[in-house]
């Protein structure tokens, strides 16, 4: 094979690394607007949260010796996922239930506001530079020939992988199976109906909220460890990023979350492999205008019907 | 009814302990190679205790809190003011007044107090200008920095490049980002208002990106330097004319050389910029255009079946907010003399729409007020800087839920009626 | 005489969904027609693809000569096709008379430049505006509120400001959409002559949707019932009272 494909392989596997994380916090943008039809600003702050959770979770234990890694992993999972849907039912219950019905220009500031909030917040408790983890999850397999170009993929990106899928078919099999699951899509149909039929719709918005979160919460965890870096500000452009995901897929549906975010990461991978990687921002915007503009519904979404 | 009030406040401090401990409570500290969890400080635990005690009794106490929120803090504005025809006699006459003052307190403070008088009023035209586009047509543009920074770097290039001077570039700077607004919105402006967010919260980061990498032309992160300030009809405020045989302001009138002319200078003309800003701006609102920005934001449905076109109306808003945006932009490079893309991030463009939220969406009073109020308080509050943003946030989250239409609401105009 | 609007064949799916399914309407001048029919017939989808909200999926829809199927709302408004809403639809945080003039918007001087001078044209077109608007309020008894917020009048003046709003547009044909839903028999009576009043003295044509039988069987000169999206019949109010095929869609089968 040539050093090309070989590269462009290369950037594949790294592409849709990225993009299954992103679609993993599509996922909180996705459900939230199907719902109340709202777009929650905080949602990348979540995903930084849940990032620096599990970092203080692994510092922690590695510094009381802990050294079974699989232990390690999964109590800062759980913490993490824990700690940060406590801060997306928070949010939702303090900066957005009380707005209700009113107009919708009033939820969407209070959320940008609720964002910067959660940036200086961290950035005042914690600090405003970057902290690093050594990486934890090290080596990989590599092919192809070593003297043109050697692909690698690293373990880091299988469990990755592996993870995201895992939580997609449990959540996929959660909203089609369980009761809560029922009414969550109940909701996206028809809130003000699903209300008069006796459910109480604000848990399932606080669940969705939760759901959101715990999902964004995994997505910080894995992009934590695959980076090794966080500092209070990279919920912002992954916000941006995962919202792009979302709208390309279709906003309000899960799966097309999933795949916006894959198509999203592997775009960008591309981008970054043939030009300077600064670009990749203005490709994904450029993304998002250019599905705006022809395909409003996404990839997977159903066409909104106006009611006058 | 009171137990379960306490069940709810345990409740809401339990939630409030949990999350302030993973944040406040436990912090990341780089120690050579190493990750290191540190407890906080005592000062940092009491710090603690006394926001959980505070939900703890801001819940038990809700009933009381949302009354009490609801209620007083609403100024009874139009008590305070004399009757509807004394106010028409008299609005002239205070307007003058102000003007007067305005014009002589500059020769009468510090240097520092006017320099930040003229950032000030900065804030005021970027405020006015986001009004347009928020307040009035009820637009979320969270992008609105980018079209100060295509102003500002029009003067910046046009005066480095060609020599331009500040008067004929102030114009093509608001109409430069008159055309960026244009071209964005002519696009995204058809979308529904949460999707217009988000495309123009993109927007201002691609050109932040764009400025820093275009480094050929831009300078990139270094930015551009040593700007030509603005000159009164080619007197120049330096204490050496750069060009051969041009005269400086203080050679021409024949006084010393003070570099508090220039500070002053450059208020003044912010003023007249901004007074140009008010006036255009006021008579827009009472315009049909005005009008129908307004209207927009009521009911747009209603609006198309009057015979409105809703993507003109809106591309109007979006493009004259913009171009007020440009305007402030020219001036402000030219205040600076020197601009980097850092003076144009996101957290510029969420001042000013805090400023436009907090001083009530649509009305110009309030808007002054809220930009006089967000620029001076962190100067004066120095070591409140570090909370400035912070602040901010917050003060968005509980704006919106106690008094959503600002500290001054918007006043309907009274028409009169010739029966 | 030719007609002012002349409908055939409409249809409007949704996806699967049939709405509306070859429906034909013809409206005279200075005529008041209704359109009758069960809760979840289509009428306002009909209204809907009539005044441009929905681009219907078939049929013709001609307004004075004009084909206007396939144009934009606000185009088909300008052209003299004029609604109102099946929930009252005002800038409601402006003043009343505020609403009155944002209608007349394409009447009036637009540019820029005009208005920021004041050029005497400018002033002329808003006096104009006024008079206008001020002559509208009146007819519907609305002028002592000119000055108050849309959203604190009592609901019957809100509807009555809704019908005022259309007519200083100066439209040829109004829709009315339900707008007798929510009144009290006195403002009913009233909404009754007011209809009257708008075809014989401003000569204007009235297409309404009510459920009101009392109202649609007094004034209309012309009734449509439709059933799930289908013309079911059509006739004056007395071929449509003794219709069985309408009795049997009201009462249903015996």
């Amino acid at each position: 094979m040539t050093e090309t494909s070989l590269y462009v392989i290369q950037q594949l596997i790294n592409g849709l690394t990225i993009g299954s994380t992103y679609a993993l916090i599509a996922i909180g943008y996705t459900m939230v607007y199907g719902i109340i039809g709202m777009i929650n600003f905080a949602h990348g702050e979540i995903y930084m949260i849940g990032s620096y959770i599990s970092f203080i979770v692994i510092a922690g234990l590695l510094g009381m010796g802990f050294i079974s890694l699989p232990v390690i992993l999964i109590v800062a999972l759980i913490v993490a996922v824990v700690i940060a849907s406590t801060y997306g039912w928070t949010i939702e219950r303090v900066a957005y239930r009380p707005l209700r019905g009113s107009n919708r220009l009033i939820p969407l500031i209070s959320a940008i506001g609720m964002s910067i909030f959660l940036q200086n917040y961290v950035a005042l408790s914690q600090s405003s530079r970057d902290v690093a983890l050594p990486p934890q999850i090290t080596g990989g397999w590599t092919f192809g020939d070593p003297s043109v170009f050697e692909v690698s993929f690293s373990y880091m990106q299988l469990l990755i992988w592996s993870a995201t899928l895992l939580v997609m078919v449990l959540l996929t099999l959660f909203i089609s199976r369980s009761r809560m699951g029922r009414a969550c899509r109940a909701c996206s149909e028809d809130l003000g109906m699903t209300n008069l039929l006796g459910i109480d719709t604000n848990r399932i918005i606080a669940l969705t909220f939760i759901v959101g979160a715990a999902l964004a919460a995994i997505a910080g965890l894995l992009l934590g460890l695959y980076y090794g870096v966080v500092n209070p500000y990279i919920g912002f452009i992954a916000g941006l990023k995962a919202f792009t995901a979302a709208v390309l897929g279709g906003i309000g549906s899960i799966p097309g979350a999933m795949l916006g975010g894959l198509i999203l990461g592997v775009t960008e991978a591309m981008t970054s492999a043939f030009f300077p990687s600064e670009y990749k921002d203005v490709v994904s915007f450029g993304l998002l205008v250019l599905i705006l503009l022809f395909r409003p519904s996404g990839i997977l979404g159903k066409p909104e019907v106006e009611k006058v | 009814m009171m137990r379960k009030r306490f069940y709810n406040a345990i409740f809401a401090s339990g939630i409030g302990f949990i999350l302030t401990c993973m944040m406040v409570g436990i912090s990341l500290n780089t120690e050579g190679t190493t990750l290191k969890v540190e407890g906080a400080s005592a000062a940092q635990w009491t710090w603690i205790g006394i926001g959980i005690s505070l939900v703890f009794l801001s819940q038990l106490f809700a009933g009381q809190v949302d009354a009490f929120l609801g209620a007083v803090p609403k100024p009874q504005l139009s008590k305070l003011l004399p009757e509807e025809g004394k106010r028409a006699m008299l609005k002239p006459w205070l307007l003058a007044a102000l003007l007067v003052v305005m014009l002589v307190w500059p020769f009468m403070v510090s240097r520092g107090s006017v320099d930040l008088a003229t950032l000030t009023l900065i804030y005021i035209m970027l405020g006015l200008g986001l009004n347009i586009v928020v307040g009035l047509a009820g637009l979320l543009d969270l992008g609105f920095v980018a079209f100060y920074a295509v102003g500002a770097y029009t003067y910046a290039l046009l005066s480095q490049y060609f020599g331009m001077s500040f008067w004929a570039c102030l114009p093509l700077s608001a109409g430069l980002a008159a055309l960026f607004g244009f071209l964005l919105g002519f696009p995204v402006l058809r979308l529904r208002g949460d999707y217009l967010a988000i495309v123009t919260l993109g927007f201002g980061e691609i050109i932040r990106i764009l400025l820093n990498n275009w480094t050929s032309v831009t300078g990139g992160p270094s930015g551009i330097s040593g700007i030509a300030k603005p000159s009164l009809f080619g007197l120049e405020f330096t204490r050496r004319a750069k060009e051969e045989g041009a005269t400086t302001f203080h050679e021409f009138f024949g006084i010393d050389y003070s570099s508090s002319y220039k500070v002053i200078f450059l208020y003044l003309i912010a003023v007249i910029l901004v007074c140009f800003v008010i006036y255009v701006i006021n008579r827009l609102m009472r315009m049909p255009i005005g009008r129908a920005w307004e209207a927009l934001r009521e009911d747009e449905i209603a609006c198309r079946s009057l015979g409105l076109n809703r993507t003109m109306i809106k591309l109007s808003a979006f493009t004259i907010g913009a171009s007020t945006a440009g305007f402030a932009g020219a001036f402000f490079s030219a205040r600076q003399g020197f601009i980097s893309p850092e003076s144009f991030i996101f957290i510029e463009s969420a001042i000013i729409l805090a400023i436009v939220v907090l001083g009530g969406m649509g009305s110009q009073v309030g808007v002054i007020l809220a930009a006089i109020v967000m620029t001076i308080l962190p100067e004066l509050a120095r070591e409140f800087s570090e909370y400035r943003m912070l602040l901010f946030g917050l003060l968005m989250v509980v704006m919106m839920r106690w008094r959503p239409e600002g500290l001054v609401p918007m006043k309907r105009p009274h028409l009169e009626l010739k029966t | 005489m030719s007609l002012l609007l002349d409908v055939n064949g409409l249809t409007m799916r949704f996806g699967g969904l049939v709405a509306v399914d070859h429906v034909d309407l013809a409206v005279k001048h200075r005529q008041v027609v209704s359109i009758i029919g069960p809760n979840g017939a289509g009428k306002t989808t009909v209204f809907n693809c009539l005044s441009g909200f929905y681009i219907p999926t078939d049929g013709s829809v001609v307004f004075n000569g004009e084909q206007v199927a396939g144009m934009k709302d606000f185009q088909i408004s300008r052209k003299g096709l004029v609604r109102t809403f099946q929930h009252v639809r005002l800038f409601s945080k402006m003043t009343v008379i505020e609403n009155m003039l944002v209608a007349q918007h394409r009447h009036l001087k637009t540019d820029l430049i005009s208005g920021l001078f004041k050029t005497a044209a400018y002033r002329r077109q808003e006096q104009e505006a006024m008079d206008r608007a001020v002559y509208w309020l009146r007819e519907m008894d609305l002028l002592e509120f000119a000055n108050r917020e849309a959203g604190n009048l009592a609901y019957g003046q809100q509807r009555r400001l809704e019908i005022a709003r259309c007519m200083v547009t100066q439209p040829e044909l109004l829709l009315l959409d339900e707008p007798a839903a929510g009144l009290n028999p006195n403002e009913t009576k009233e909404l009754d002559e007011l209809i009257v009043r708008l075809r014989d003295e401003h000569e204007i044509s009235v297409l309404l949707i009510e459920h009101d039988m009392k109202l649609v069987m007094g004034i209309s000169d012309h009734i449509y019932v439709i059933a799930q999206g289908a013309p079911l019949a059509n006739g004056t109010p007395d071929e449509v009272k003794n219709n069985p095929d309408v009795i049997k869609a009201y009462l249903g089968e015996e």
